[in-house]
């Protein structure tokens, strides 16, 4: 290994929880620091710079929201929350305020690891450098400098809109988007609650990118929270 | 006189008032005769011992008297400010009631019990204040002088020539739990006052100097002494009573005064409680509604009658009936009645020589009960308003006549029609005896006489020989006349007395048949709001006026609950009364004398349990307040109500009470299931982790595999049924807001399945939507939670490789979700149960699979929640499908279409 393993903060008061990540993390190699309360995670935080972050909201000394907004003032690195299922608002409201993916316990090992592999991945590759790449994953091919779209071997048509969606999610590709930021990026910033609009083209980008769009492969949705390009 | 032994209702009676005594506050009352005798002075003493043996003492109110010996006493005692009532430009200094009972003192000096309080003080007298202190368990020492008792008020005025205004109902010198006599000799007395040690407000002087007189002094005094002679002689018999079942018991004496509009009646019904105080007995005021008391003034003054005799502690009642005396007589026999005490009433010896009077009648038929006639000489008092009134009712009057006078007029000219045609005269004496009769049918007994006359006279001028003249040729014709008169007078008086009776009937049908409909109404509606509605409207029918209603949803407060848009309503002030009505069980507002300030006149709804609210009426003619019969229907309505919406409520609470042992039993259901479910992956689990680590580190491999295998298996199906208890908790909690968006079905669809994607691994999964499918307005986590489920469902009962079809169909309003699998199906006839709670299936005992029966049921719960249906059935080629509607939803959102695509351009 020529850099040192990337380090990963986790802020979780629920001890087996903790012990199953860290027998996970070490496994994989990661270094893992733990914090057990929103408090010492802050501290933990400060005092050595994770490369990501692992934050249960429900935490017994402060709000997970909290803990959040206070590590995003200067905190860049991402974030990854892990939550309940009927906490949808919640994860919404997480994801807006600069989180970078959920994860809804119970979840598997292997959920997990993809999450963070692909989140390090991105964080590593850097802001700006992919808008002259090419998204290459299986069958699907998006050169975003040339501006074609080439699924199974057949270049599609898209409108620019679709193509404004695609790429968005291309982008952020293996990151859950919600509504309001696909919403700002695509629309614009007046538009921001009208979900409708989000999936009528989305059900309509499926019906050109996904070969079943009923099951699709690529354009996954989160209900009730946004949408996921899948990024394996 | 009989004495008996105390029967048991008696004791009860008794232990009642020492328990009442125990929870309310003592009152203790310093009498005397006089103002000056010294009875502040002595309050103050007493007050300064029991501050000594460290009693919480707190001056209420002391009369600002200036004295030296007063102010020495009062030093030093925590004293309440005055409450400064602004009163036409002059400032009042009042006793401040709330701070009172804000203050919570042991014992509280209010002096001078019968003052009349400012107006706009809650209640119009200071004896009310000291009630209400009393019912707060504070005890109250006060002062009283010997005219100010109610009942001897009329003897003070003749004594002394001076008319006292302010008087104190002598009930509550009854219930005073001490009485102390203030004595001091008149000379002493004079002396006093002559060395200006006595106290006399200033604008009142001159009436009280010769009020001061030796003479008048003597006789207050004796008075005073009387009656604190009683008030010992009655705590005597009770220590006596209390001592021994078998001493003489009270006399069983019951007495009855009739009240009637006369202005001497007052003094009648203040003869009458003395004599019943002085007897010991209970004493009844009985009011008789014959024919002839319909005129308003008459009622007027007989509702301020029965008023006084209520306020004197008598039991009133109206009586119904023919003739005074067989009214009065029958009621007395019903109630054992010992002594009937009537007026002797002036009558025109002309009347006294045709008709008997009630006296006689009543003296011929009383039997064995006494009979006191008590004079009723002089006016006293001021006399009901006749004036304006009166001359309005002689004008009605006139009128009459004078339409008798046409009347007779017309049998007249018939009778000169049939005088002519030579008929005989007795034909024309028909003529005017029917005249007569309807003069009497349509205008009462006055004018049908004056027509009876008038007839007569007629007759006479007209038709008897010498004609045009009144001179009588045949003697016969006196004979005549006579028997027409007699006729005459016959009729009008046996009509005018039906007429009344009709009247009274009528009134007293209107009375029944409103009740009887508040009954029904009550009857027939439930919901306390849709209850106190027709309550409402009800009331505001029978009185002819504005009604509210308010129900008492919290201690000290009221709840509007009808009648918002009355006038009522708007004042700030109703709902204070209200509230206070509520919460001491008694009437008040306006027309009474607690906070007369009210528009309306509130009646507490006291139902078997506890006092519910309080309504408020308003009559358009205020006149109504007066009559007791009103009051006393309205008090009928109000309990009608209160426990018309007391029954509701114990309804209501019965069918609560029966959800909550259904939800006990569900949820004793739910926990043995779910107890059961949660064992055995439990068990599983540890079963297959403590193998593990206590199993050789070189242990096979794929054994090792399985075991982490089950775990993982048991694990997600533990979760699922977490999951599902929570969801089917959150959907019965009720009040499930649904997060209604426009969604694509195919992408709630699609999202389901990539929950499912282990699930439905070994199935083969067949997706049908048409792509002009409308947007469906939805809940998408929820519904995506309903197709998770019916999957599940269908992934576990059918077989690895067999096909799961999803098919979609616009249907009219609604969208119609079709899901197929070719599993073995539905039990047949358990088509409609599967939907219910913990409901698996017969096959399910064998089936290692199986999870709480819950799955379908939060299906249901969900497409339920959307105004949807779901239904399920086998089919004909095997498996089972659903068919879930949903209605679309209205109003579909327009999607601004984008021009042509423009893929891939540069």
């Amino acid at each position: 290994m020529a850099s040192p393993a990337p380090m990963l903060l986790l802020i979780e008061d629920e001890a087996p929880i903790r012990a199953f990540l860290r027998a996970t993390l070490h496994g994989e190699g990661y270094r893992l620091v733990e914090a057990e309360s929103g408090e010492l995670g802050l501290k933990r935080a400060a005092q050595q710079p994770p490369d990501l972050v692992l934050l249960d909201l429900g935490l017994p000394d402060m709000d997970g929201h909290e803990v959040l907004a206070r590590l995003r003032e200067w905190l860049t690195v991402p974030i990854i929350i892990l939550s309940a299922r009927d906490q949808e608002k919640q994860k919404v409201a997480a994801l807006d305020a600069g989180a970078d993916d959920y994860l809804t316990k119970p979840f598997s090992a292997g959920e997990l690891l993809a999450r963070i592999r692909a989140l390090l991945r991105r964080a590593s590759s850097g802001p700006g450098g992919e808008e002259t790449s090419v998204f290459l994953r299986g069958d699907l091919k998006v050169d975003l400098g040339s501006r074609r779209v080439v699924i199974r071997g057949q270049e599609v048509h898209l409108t620019p809109l679709e193509y404004k969606l695609l790429t968005t999610l291309v982008r952020h590709a293996g990151k859950v988007l919600t509504h309001r930021m696909l919403l700002k990026e695509v629309w614009g910033p007046h538009h921001t609650l009208e979900t409708h609009y989000l999936r009528v083209f989305m059900a309509n980008l499926r019906r050109k990118v996904e070969a079943d769009p009923a099951q699709p492969r690529w354009l996954l949705t989160e209900q009730g929270v946004g949408y996921r390009l899948a990024d394996d | 006189m009989a004495h008996e032994r105390p029967n048991p209702d008696e004791l009860l009676v008794r232990v009642q008032a020492a328990e009442a005594g125990q929870r309310r506050g003592k009152l203790k009352i310093f009498f005397g005769y006089a103002a000056g005798v010294g009875k502040t002075f002595a309050m103050l003493e007493a007050a300064r011992r029991e501050t000594g043996a460290g009693v919480d003492v707190v001056v209420g109110y002391v009369e600002p008297h200036g004295r030296p010996e007063t102010e020495a006493l009062l030093a030093g005692l925590e004293a309440l400010p005055p409450l400064v009532v602004p009163y036409r430009g002059v400032t009042l200094r009042e006793f401040d009631l709330d701070a009172a009972l804000k203050r919570r003192a042991e014992l509280l000096l209010v002096d001078e019990l019968a003052h009349t309080n400012a107006e706009g003080l809650r209640h119009s007298k200071r004896w009310q204040d000291v009630e209400e202190l009393l019912a707060a368990g504070i005890n109250v020492y006060t002062t009283l002088n010997v005219q100010h008792v109610e009942s001897l008020n009329d003897v003070i005025a003749q004594i002394t020539g001076v008319v006292v205004r302010e008087t104190l109902p002598d009930h509550v010198l009854e219930a005073a739990e001490e009485i102390e006599l203030i004595d001091l000799t008149p000379e002493e007395l004079i002396e006093r006052l002559q060395q200006g040690k006595v106290y006399l407000p200033n604008q009142a002087e001159r009436a009280l100097v010769s009020f001061f007189q030796k003479s008048n002094l003597q006789a207050l005094r004796e008075l005073s002494l009387r009656q604190a002679a009683h008030r010992l002689r009655r705590d005597v018999e009770a220590a006596r009573l209390q001592s021994s079942a078998t001493a003489p018991w009270a006399t069983n004496e019951r007495l009855l005064v009739c009240v009637g509009p006369s202005p001497t009646t007052a003094k009648l019904i203040r003869a009458a409680k003395r004599m019943a105080t002085a007897l010991g007995a209970e004493w009844l005021a009985v009011a008789v509604q014959t024919s002839d008391r319909q005129n308003r003034d008459v009622q007027s003054s007989l509702a301020q009658h029965m008023r006084l005799a209520e306020r004197l502690g008598a039991e009133t009642h109206t009586l119904v009936g023919e003739t005074v005396a067989s009214a009065v007589l029958e009621y007395a026999r019903q109630r054992n009645v010992t002594k009937i005490i009537v007026g002797k009433t002036a009558q025109p010896w002309w009347k006294r020589l045709f008709f008997r009077t009630v006296i006689e009648q009543l003296l011929d038929a009383s039997g064995d009960i006494d009979v006191y006639v008590i004079t009723g000489e002089g006016t006293e008092g001021p006399a009901p308003k006749a004036g304006a009134k009166t001359s309005a009712v002689t004008r009605m009057a006139w009128r009459d006549y004078l339409a008798a006078s046409a009347v007779v007029a017309v049998c007249g000219l018939l009778g000169w029609a049939s005088h002519n045609a030579k008929l005989a005269e007795a034909n024309t004496v028909m003529v005017f005896l029917l005249g007569v009769a309807f003069v009497a049918s349509r205008f009462g007994r006055g004018p049908s006489i004056f027509a009876a006359v008038a007839s007569v006279l007629v007759f006479d001028f007209f038709f008897v020989p010498p004609e045009l003249t009144f001179a009588v040729a045949d003697a016969q014709y006196l004979l005549t006349f006579g028997v027409m008169l007699a006729i005459g007078l016959t009729i009008s008086a046996l009509t005018a007395r039906i007429r009344g009776q009709l009247a009274v009937a009528r009134k007293e049908e209107r009375r029944v048949a409103a009740l009887y409909r508040l009954t029904k109404q009550m009857s027939e509606v439930t919901g306390t709001d849709f209850l106190l509605g027709a309550a409402g409207r009800q009331l505001a029918e029978i009185f002819a006026g504005e009604v509210v209603v308010f129900i008492r949803d919290a201690p000290g407060r009221v709840d509007l609950r009808f009648g918002n848009e009355t006038s009522i309503a708007r004042l700030p002030i109703n709902a204070v009364v209200a509230e206070w009505v509520a919460s001491h069980d008694l009437v008040a507002g306006a027309g009474t004398d607690t906070l007369p300030n009210a528009t309306a006149y509130f009646v507490p709804l006291i139902g078997s349990q506890r006092t519910i609210g309080a309504v408020g009426v308003r009559p358009e003619d205020p006149q109504w307040m007066a009559d007791p019969e009103q009051r006393r229907l309205l008090e009928t309505c109000a309990s009608l109500i209160a426990l018309s919406i007391e029954r509701d409520q114990s309804l209501l609470e019965a069918s609560e009470a029966q959800a909550r042992v259904q939800a006990e039993e569900m949820r004793s259901s739910l926990l043995s299931s779910v107890s059961h479910d949660l064992r055995t992956p439990l068990a599983a689990i540890v079963g297959a982790s403590t193998n593990l680590l206590q199993a050789d580190l070189k242990a096979d491999q794929t054994q090792r595999r399985g075991l982490l295998q089950t775990i993982a298996d048991e694990a997600r199906r533990m979760a699922r049924l977490v999951e599902n208890l929570l969801e089917i908790t959150r959907l019965e909690a009720g009040g499930l807001s649904l997060n209604k968006q426009w969604h694509v079905l195919e992408e709630i669809i699609g999202s389901a399945l990539g929950r499912l994607k282990s699930e439905l691994a070994r199935h083969r999964v067949r997706v049908e939507l048409p792509a002009d499918l409308p947007l469906l307005q939805a809940d998408g986590m929820l519904l995506e939670q309903a197709f998770v489920n019916l999957l599940e469902n269908a992934a576990r009962y059918a077989p690895a490789g067999a096909e799961v079809a999803i098919r979609g169909r616009s249907h009219g309003q609604e969208v119609e979700v079709i899901i197929e699998d070719t599993g073995p199906g539905l039990p047949a006839g358990s088509e409609d149960r599967i939907f219910e709670k913990f409901y698996r299936g017969p096959t399910a005992g064998a089936d290692s699979r199986r999870g709480v029966g819950l799955g379908l049921s939060i299906c249901q719960a969900i497409v339920r929640a959307h105004g949807g249906t779901i239904t399920a059935r086998n089919r004909p080629s095997g498996g089972a499908e659903f068919f879930i509607r949903l209605p679309r939803g209205e109003g579909a959102p327009a999607i601004p279409l984008e021009h042509a695509a423009s893929g891939s351009a540069p």
